[in-house]
């Protein structure tokens, strides 16, 4: 049981979106442009990091949703969603993957965590400022979207084909009007 | 240095926010609603939330730019801002804001940290739902926030006096993409 009335039955983020519209708004919008703007990132390299992120939050309803997104765009299957997230130095990701990940996770401890040393690895592996940026901000955005589901204790579906259902419908639609 | 190129010289997360205006749009929307608005807590009291957890996160622009605007919004007591950065169970707020700023002590930790404990506290002190909710995100926004500013290493001014004039204008104008677009405070 969430921690307030959310006056819906609504698992996860989208019991909170319906709670208060308001703040649903800009919160959607910010994840449709970092999670869904198909420029030299893919948006299952978004959706990856995504995944991992709250993965390493230790967040279950994001985890399952944006392995499940990741999974749909990558076409890749659930096992190799969970090598990604048990050891992606040893999966099949590209080197530039890989060094934004290794972003992803220092940004997930704190945002001083990310060193120069990190930064000259990615540039190394070809990622371009713009990858780099949205990689800190994705990262940090699941931070926010982590904390928020779990620190409401909102209800996550005990079904898991719910996220593999979801996936394809997301993935139509988009996160502007996600409700 | 910044870790990136942000191909302007602001400061803080404005740098940021000026190099990717798409993604700055819904963020200044986001503290907007969220820190500027006056139903069940007051503004002061929104902005010492982010001050709160942006000195847990060991973010300085973020914790000296919000404490900032409090300050303004408290009518210069910096004291106060200062009492909540240290210790609020001693600070001189109210039990419901210490009740809150217990909640979004344990949302900088993690979500789960949360107990119904800390929940069923802050509703014995008169938060609403509501409350508890503005607070549980403006915790988790302000883990983005500061994550975004120290993740680019973005530029920390080292001028003090600098940091009354931002909050100033964000005090007259709100949040929005004005912080990067007009001339920056001198």
């Amino acid at each position: 049981m969430a921690h307030i009335d959310l006056k819906n039955d609504l698992p996860g983020i989208r019991g909170l979106m319906s709670y208060r519209p308001e703040t649903a708004a800009p919160l959607n919008l910010l994840a449709e442009i970092l999670l869904r703007s198909d420029n030299s990132l893919s948006r299952g390299d978004r959706e990856l990091i995504g995944a991992y992120v709250s993965w390493l939050n230790n967040c279950n309803f994001c985890q399952m949703v944006h392995s499940g997104m990741a999974q749909y765009y990558l076409q890749c299957d659930s096992d190799f969603i969970q090598s990604v997230k048990a050891d992606y130095d040893s999966t099949s990701l590209s080197p530039k993957m890989k060094s934004l990940l290794a972003i992803a996770a220092a940004v997930q401890k704190g945002g001083k965590s990310v060193t120069e040393e990190h930064i000259k690895t990615a540039r190394q592996n070809e990622a371009t400022d713009m990858e780099i940026h949205d990689t800190v901000l994705i990262a940090a955005a699941f931070c926010m979207f982590n904390r928020y589901v779990d620190g409401l204790g909102t209800k996550v579906p005990d079904n898991p084909s719910y996220f593999v259902e979801r996936a394809a419908y997301t993935a139509a639609q988009g996160y502007a009007d996600f409700s | 240095m910044p870790h990136i190129d942000f191909k302007n010289d602001f400061p803080g997360i404005r740098s940021a926010m000026a190099y990717r205006p798409e993604t700055a749009e819904p963020m200044g929307v986001l503290a907007e609603l969220l820190l500027r608005d006056d139903e069940g807590m007051s503004r002061a009291d929104r902005e010492l939330i982010g001050t709160y957890v942006s000195h847990l996160n060991d973010c300085f622009y973020c914790n000296y730019s919000h404490g900032a605007i409090a300050c303004i919004y408290l009518g210069g007591d910096e004291e106060l801002v200062n009492q909540v950065r240290e210790d609020f169970t001693k600070a001189a707020i109210s039990e419901k804001l210490k009740s809150l700023l217990n909640i979004a002590r344990k949302v900088q930790q993690s979500g789960k940290a949360v107990l119904a404990e800390d929940i069923a506290d802050a509703k014995t002190a008169g938060a609403s739902d509501r409350d508890i909710h503005d607070t549980v995100l403006i915790a988790a926004a302000f883990c983005m926030f500061n994550r975004y500013v120290d993740g680019l290493a973005t530029v920390t001014p080292t001028d003090m006096s600098s940091y009354p004039k931002r909050a100033m204008q964000i005090v007259e104008n709100g949040y929005g993409s004005h912080v990067f677009k007009n001339k920056q405070p001198a």
